[in-house]
Parts: structure tokens; C-alpha cells; sequence
């Protein structure tokens, strides 16, 4: 079956990343199914960082490690990827670093041939194409597009660049290589999680975000942005984290759905906010791209760390949700989950995402958007004779009205409050009694959470326990070890506060897999469901979790 | 209850009898009446503090949020809907202190919106620390040897931030400060009412100490004459002067190249979006 990974390594402004997205949206325009991941430091020129391409003709989104091409743009590129490159693998490389390598001076043809050396990669991505026995004319419709732009005077020496790069390369290694990726039918979607992300923000109805830029959570509030005035969403970059979730609490108030992103860090810093969305009964979306911490970190790096923090956010007690999407499509629809669930029981709702997920294109065959809905929660002022904001009810749900849009008068206040939203000393009666509403909302949010998805548990003997955006990987570390005769099933959590009952196999093993170095979904089932896991696969080195990492960790600890 | 006054309440209020608050609460009262609003068109926004408090005494919709928060919470109000009237009201710690950074940013901004800053010179409801206005030299609660740091001179930050409307009131003259308050609200764009607001319980100074400092700004005085303005702030006693000391030039308001596309529907009203506008943006994302 054909699964072909193909690793580009190179400096920060070397380009990797548009000679990655060229071919990747050439390889996705062809039928093919394509996942791509980064990793990258964290700085604008300089350093090393790769580009991973994996295409299959059925989609896997999940990463890979090994290449089976590997092009490095510099001497330093080749030192620090050549190890991932498979045995018998092409490295195709702008000068012979070893000799096996394929060489194709992109630059010195770039300057000789087209007198500039900024065509370097897209000859480069030609001889990518070469190499992978893609048509001559593969990437030209993408290209068009790419430097549609810059006129055609660009685009046509970017096509003559890429024509350049295949005959290079297609000359040096007809024999060698074994690929073949003629045009195939077929359609699919190639999305990030910051592209998925604001996508379902806009099918939620959101109107309005807030954002101190923060990698890698800023493509989200970029996204809307550069669409502000056409889809009607308020777009604010705050003066700080702090500034961002008040702001959203603000407009939220005033009866735009309102969101903010962050990612750890900034996100400590909305914490007192969360809290007042759980007092002023105000509903808000955060989305919090994890990053690897504590502290500054690893700023473009990935990380599952910041679970327990987001479950446990703010002072006092009250109600909140937490989710943590899978991937792209699942992200589309957790947006528009998460806003509905916000509106319903008027709280805060936390949208885990991570740089893997971010920043990683995965193709969806279809998004379906149908299944998902906005939802509003407002009352009829007309159906209110008297109106109280934090009114007592059974379901602790107050009726909730926009402040100028009736002549009943709203209010929201981060003390503790009576039903009309004054500051209440009242220990006797009015404090326990609104401690209590908004504790009853837990129960009933409760009650609306999904339990983990479940896959091959029927049989299993182990269960991997995991959650948000290692599906990909988990999956496809379990189907491996199923060929390998291991009786491993999945339960996957992507809705994780609070928990849902859950049914575990009788008697299987139970582990965690996780990115991250603590087994923090091993304790929220403790705490959650009374349930002990000391078996755990975790990773913390600021890389996603991989099949490949997954089978071997399992194979050691089993 | 004042059947005249439809912003009157019957809360129970939490401020020392006899505080000049109390001045600022009937200024703002009748402030809005003059301005002919109805209490569903304002929306009072505060953070935490005695002048934090102020929304709860006054009958209209309020959003009285954490300390130092008011202004980023009543943007986001003020973006939602730009057709209520947003005024926040604040003491010097909560604006100065714990939101400063918030304040110098709304000035760049330039929002719509009034902010009432009670400067009463202490921490108030804290039990007497110093506060961001301090005079070097008084003695606080926690500032046994008296203040070392050079007090903020907020006014003076407006006007080189080009604020739209800068003003100093008395609380203890309450005709003078609804005019304010009144103009405040009219002009367009950031206006900062700061109003000197002696505190009769932890204060080292009783209300006519202030009452017989204070300096009027000259009868001659051109309030859109920037240097002057300073002037008037930075020379000798310029923490006592009242009246408008200076209106910024015309600039483009928060929001409005958003408003000027979009309209100034407010935003709970745009609905949800229709499928083919969420169908044609996955669209753009699908290999062709």
C-alpha cells in the first residue's frame, strides 16, 4: 500500500514551508491523501526545522518520523535530519553531503538559470516531484495560485523554476526511484487546526474575538481577521491576555457570541476571567493551544500539558467545560459544541488545541457540517414580566437577556450576588442559594458530556486511554499492534470536563497514552471516576506522539 | 422610590455616611437625565472598589467585573453595541493601578465611552494604603514614612495620548460635575472625567481643604490647545484643576472601519450565519 513520507529540512527563510504547502496542495490536487506536520524553533531566520509530508491514497493523519525522501537545503539541515531518513531512502540535497545523496543545486540554478536565487525552492519543489514521479506539470495550477498575486510575470518563472527542479531531478533518478503519482479522482479537504478552528467559530456564530498573539494559538483570531467585515465577527488584538478574555466577557454580555485564544502562558493570565465567566454566569470560549511548559517553554513546540490546569482554572467553584477536538473536522464541530454548550448553561468552555494540531494539515473527506448547529439560549423579554438576571430555577439556568435590547435592565456582577445581580452579605439565605443554582448547572452539563469514543475495545485485552489530538497516532499504533496479534483497544476522550460515565472493558489493562510527562488524563479519571491507571505511554520532548512511538513504548513496558 | 428619577434604586448603599460619592452618584443621575437617556440605554461598567460599587446604586444595566477590568469589559460592550451609552466608573487603584495598561490602550483606541475615575488619593476599601495618586510624602496605611513614588498624573497621560474629552470634577460639587459628565458623554471618542473625591474616613485632608485648593481652569483657557493644556497640568497644584482642560482632535473612533462595513446594528442581532457562507470558507480549503 502505498505511504510515502517525505521530510523537507532547512533553516527558518529557506522556504521549507512554502515548498512544503506547494506540494502538498499539488499532492492533495492530485486525489491523494495528505498529512503534514512541523516542527520548528522558535525564532524568524536560522535554526533547523522540517516540514513532514506524508501521502497515502487513503487518509491517515497521523505523523510519521521516517522519511523515505529527505531533502535538506544546508549542511546543517542534513546533520540534523539525516537520521531520519529509512534505509534505501532518496536524499535529494542542495550539495553532496554524503554519497548517496541526490544532488540539485537549487540555488546556483535559481541564479544561472532564472537570475535569482529566491526561485531556489520552488525548483526545489519540482525536483520533489521528480523524485516522486509526479507528472512534469504537477505543480503548476498550484503555483498559479500561490503567486496569482504577484502577477504572471512571477507565477511564469515559478513554473519555468519547477520545470527546471523535475527535469533535474526525474534525470538523476529515473532508476532510483520507485514512486508514481499520476492524477488520481477524488476530493478532499486539506486543513489545519487553526484553519478548522475559526471555521466552526463562524458556523457557531461567533461575533466577536479577542487575542494577544500567542503561538501557536495566533492563526486562529488571524483567520477571522483577514475576514473580519465579510463574515461580521469584531476581530481585537488586546493589550494582553488579561484585556482579551475581559473584552470577550464584555461583548458576550451584550449579546455577541465572543471567544478568545491563548495558548499556556497567556492562558494563566485569563484564569481570574474564567472565574468571572463562572460567577457572572457570562458564556465564553477560550481555545488554548498547548504549548510545552511551564514558563516560556518551548514556544513552537507541542504538548498535552495543560489539561489538568484547564479542568481546574480559576478561583472558587462553578461550573465549566473542557474539550479537546481530535483533529481538524472534529474541531470544526467542537467550536460550535462549544459555544452552544456555553450559551445553554451560560459558562465557560475551554477548546484544548496544541501546536500539533494548529499547525498540521490533515485531509478530511468531509466535513459534514450539518451535524452541527448554533443554538440560542437568549429568552423573549416579551415572555417576562419581571425580569431578574441571576433569577433562582429549577436547573439553576437563569433566563438570560441582552443588555439594551428590551427595557428589562441586565446586569452582571463578580460579587456575590441576589437574583436581581446586587452584592449580597446575605449568608443565611442568598449565599448558599446561588452557590447552589450555579452548582445544579454542573449537574445538568453533566449530563449533556460524551463519553470516549471507543475502538476495538470489544476483544481487548488492553485499552489505550487518550485523548484530544494523538488520535491519529493512537489509531494507528493500535491497528499495527493488532496485525502483531495484541488484543489493544482505544477509548478516546475529546469531551473532557466534566466526564461522562464511562463503561470499561471488564478486565482488560488500562494505560494512558499521552503527550505529555505526568499522565494527567490517568489522574482526571481518578479524580473524575475513582479509577486507577499506572500504566502510562507519554512523551514530552515537545514532538507529537507517533504510531511508531506508541508500538515500541508499548513493546517495552507490556 | 422618586417616580421623577427614573434612575433612582432602593439598593442599600455601602459608602461611609456622608462620602463624596455620593456627589458623583447624583452628578451621573442627572447627568443622564439631561442627556434624556432611559436606564435600558446606559450600561454602567465598574471594577472593584468604594467607586466600583457605584453601578449597584444607580437604576440601569451594569457590569461591575474584577478589579482593573472595567475598561477591556465595557470595549467589549461598547463593540456588541455601540448604541448604548458605556460608562465606566472607577476608582484611581482600580484604573490607574491594577488596570493601568488597560487605560493607556483605550486611549489609542479611542472607544466611544466615558470613564469616571474617583481619585480619592487612598486605598479606600482596603483600609488606607497609598494609591497611584498619592502625593509623595503622605503618610499610609502601609506607607508608614510616607509616600516615596511620584504620584500618576492621568490626565496629563490624556492629553499627550490625545484623548477625546479630558475633565477634572469635585465630588463635592456635584452642578458643576453633571456638566461635565454631560459634555463627556456627548463627545465622541475616549472621554476621562477624573474627580477629586476626598475620602472623610482614612483621608489626611477634610473636604474643604480640597474645596479651597481648587483652581477652576482660566476663563481664557482654550481646552484644544494641547500645550496649554499640559500647562495647566504640569505647573504648580495642577492636581487641583477642574473644569475641561482639553478635547483632542478629531480621530477615528474604536471600530469604525468594522462599524463603517458592518453598520451599527449590534452584533447579538447579526444572527447565525447562513450555510453557504460557512460552505464557501471550507470550500476554500478543498483540493482543486
Amino acid at each position: 500500500m502505498l505511504d510515502c513520507t517525505l521530510v523537507i529540512a532547512g533553516s527558518a527563510g529557506e522556504g521549507i514551508q512554502t515548498i512544503g504547502d506547494v506540494l502538498a496542495d499539488a499532492l492533495s490536487a492530485h486525489g491523494y491523501a495528505v498529512f503534514t506536520w512541523q516542527e520548528y524553533e522558535s525564532r524568524i531566520r536560522g535554526g533547523q526545522n522540517t516540514y513532514t509530508i506524508r501521502v497515502r491514497q487513503d487518509p491517515c493523519n497521523a505523523p510519521t518520523w521516517e522519511a523515505d525522501i529527505l531533502l535538506c537545503l544546508n549542511q546543517g539541515a542534513y546533520e540534523k535530519a539525516a537520521g531520519r531518513l529509512k534505509d534505501g531512502g532518496i536524499l535529494l540535497a542542495e550539495e553532496p553531503y554524503d554519497k548517496a545523496a541526490m544532488v540539485v543545486p537549487f540555488k546556483a540554478m535559481a541564479q544561472e538559470r532564472l537570475g535569482r536565487v529566491i526561485y531556489a525552492n520552488t525548483i526545489a519543489a519540482g525536483a520533489l516531484a521528480g523524485v516522486l514521479g509526479m507528472e512534469r506539470d504537477a505543480l503548476e495550477e498550484v503555483l498559479g495560485r500561490e503567486f496569482a498575486a504577484k502577477g504572471l510575470e512571477v507565477v511564469e518563472a515559478n513554473r519555468q523554476a519547477a520545470r527546471l527542479g523535475y527535469d533535474a531531478a526525474d534525470a538523476a533518478c529515473r532508476d532510483a526511484c520507485p514512486w508514481s503519482f499520476p492524477k488520481r479522482s477524488g476530493s478532499h479537504y486539506l486543513v489545519t487546526g487553526n484553519e478548522a478552528l475559526p471555521m466552526g467559530a463562524v458556523r457557531a456564530g461567533c461575533r466577536f474575538i479577542a487575542a494577544y498573539p500567542m503561538t501557536p494559538s495566533t492563526g486562529v483570531i488571524t483567520f477571522l481577521a483577514k475576514r473580519s467585515e465579510e463574515l461580521g465577527i469584531f476581530c481585537e488584538q488586546a493589550e494582553d491576555e488579561i484585556g482579551a478574555i475581559n473584552m470577550a466577557l464584555g461583548a458576550s454580555f451584550a449579546g455577541a457570541r465572543a471567544m478568545t485564544t491563548t495558548s499556556g502562558g497567556g492562558f494563566a493570565l485569563m484564569v481570574e476571567g474564567i472565574s468571572l465567566s463562572g460567577m457572572t454566569e457570562v458564556p465564553v470560549v477560550i481555545v488554548l493551544a498547548q504549548r510545552p511548559g511551564p514558563a516560556t517553554g518551548l514556544p513552537t513546540r507541542t504538548a498535552q500539558g495543560d489539561l489538568l490546569f484547564a479542568v481546574h482554572a480559576g478561583h472558587g467553584e462553578f461550573p465549566k467545560a473542557v474539550l479537546a477536538p481530535a483533529d481538524p473536522k472534529d474541531a470544526f464541530h467542537k467550536m460550535v459544541r462549544a459555544f452552544n454548550l456555553a450559551d445553554r448553561f451560560q459558562i465557560p468552555v475551554i477548546v484544548l488545541s496544541d501546536q500539533f494540531l494548529a499547525d498540521s494539515r490533515f485531509t478530511i473527506t468531509d466535513f459534514e457540517m450539518d451535524r452541527s448547529r448554533p443554538e440560542s439560549f437568549l429568552a423573549d423579554p416579551e415572555s417576562l414580566t419581571i425580569y431578574k438576571r441571576y433569577a433562582l430555577t429549577d436547573d439553576g439556568v437563569s433566563p438570560r437577556l441582552v443588555p439594551g435590547m428590551s427595557h428589562h435592565l441586565v446586569t452582571a456582577d463578580s460579587d456575590e450576588h441576589d437574583e436581581w445581580g446586587h452584592i449580597t452579605e446575605d449568608l443565611a439565605e442568598t449565599v448558599p442559594a446561588m452557590m447552589a443554582k450555579r452548582l445544579r448547572k454542573a449537574q445538568h452539563l453533566c449530563r449533556a458530556m460524551k463519553p470516549p469514543e471507543a475502538y476495538r475495545v470489544e476483544d481487548a485485552r488492553e485499552v489505550f486511554c487518550s485523548w484530544g489530538a494523538t488520535r491519529g497516532a493512537v489509531l494507528e499504533a493500535v491497528d499495527r499492534l493488532r496485525k502483531e496479534a495484541v488484543p489493544v483497544g482505544i477509548l478516546h476522550w475529546t469531551e473532557l470536563w466534566p466526564l461522562a460515565p464511562v463503561t470499561f472493558p471488564q478486565g482488560a489493562r488500562l494505560w494512558t497514552v499521552e503527550n505529555n510527562a505526568t499522565a494527567q488524563l490517568a489522574s482526571l479519571l481518578g479524580q473524575g471516576l475513582g479509577l486507577r491507571i499506572d500504566r502510562h505511554i507519554l512523551r514530552s520532548d515537545g514532538l507529537p506522539l507517533t504510531a511508531r512511538y506508541i508500538r515500541r513504548a508499548y513493546h517495552e513496558r507490556a | 422610590m422618586n417616580v421623577h428619577d427614573p434612575f433612582q434604586n432602593d439598593v442599600e448603599i455601602q459608602w461611609c455616611p456622608g462620602c463624596p460619592n455620593f456627589g458623583i452618584l447624583t452628578a451621573l443621575k442627572r447627568a443622564f437625565v439631561d442627556l434624556q437617556l432611559e436606564p435600558h440605554q446606559v450600561c454602567l461598567v465598574s471594577g472593584i472598589g468604594q467607586a466600583a460599587k457605584l453601578p449597584h446604586y444607580l437604576r440601569c444595566n451594569f457590569f461591575n467585573g474584577l478589579h482593573g477590568r472595567a475598561i477591556p469589559v465595557a470595549l467589549g460592550i461598547h463593540a456588541a453595541n455601540p448604541t448604548l451609552t458605556t460608562v465606566v466608573t472607577t476608582g484611581e487603584g482600580d484604573c490607574y493601578g491594577e488596570g493601568g495598561n488597560h487605560l493607556l490602550h483605550a486611549f489609542r483606541r479611542n472607544p466611544n465611552m466615558t470613564v469616571v475615575v474617583h481619585n480619592n488619593e487612598i486605598y479606600a476599601l482596603t483600609k488606607g494604603q497609598g494609591s497611584p495618586t498619592t502625593p509623595v510624602g503622605e503618610v499610609r496605611s502601609l506607607q508608614v514614612h510616607g509616600v516615596e513614588m511620584t504620584p500618576l498624573n492621568m490626565p496629563a497621560v490624556a492629553v499627550l495620548h490625545d484623548g477625546a474629552f479630558v475633565a477634572r470634577g469635585f465630588a463635592a460639587d456635584p452642578d458643576h460635575l453633571k456638566d461635565l459628565l454631560v459634555e463627556a458623554v456627548r463627545c465622541p471618542g475616549l472621554s476621562l472625567v477624573e474627580v477629586i473625591q476626598p475620602c472623610i474616613t482614612w483621608g489626611p485632608h477634610p473636604v474643604s481643604w480640597y474645596k479651597e485648593r481648587l483652581r477652576p481652569v482660566p476663563t481664557d483657557h482654550d481646552p484644544t490647545n494641547r500645550e496649554a493644556a499640559l500647562r495647566l497640568l504640569l505647573g504648580q497644584d495642577g492636581r487641583f484643576v477642574t473644569g475641561v482642560i482639553y478635547r483632542g482632535t478629531e480621530r477615528p473612533l474604536f471600530g469604525h472601519r468594522f462599524r463603517s462595513a458592518v453598520g451599527n446594528e449590534p452584533l447579538g442581532r447579526l444572527g447565525f450565519p447562513e450555510n453557504d457562507v460557512v460552505r464557501s470558507l471550507l470550500d476554500k480549503f478543498r483540493a482543486h
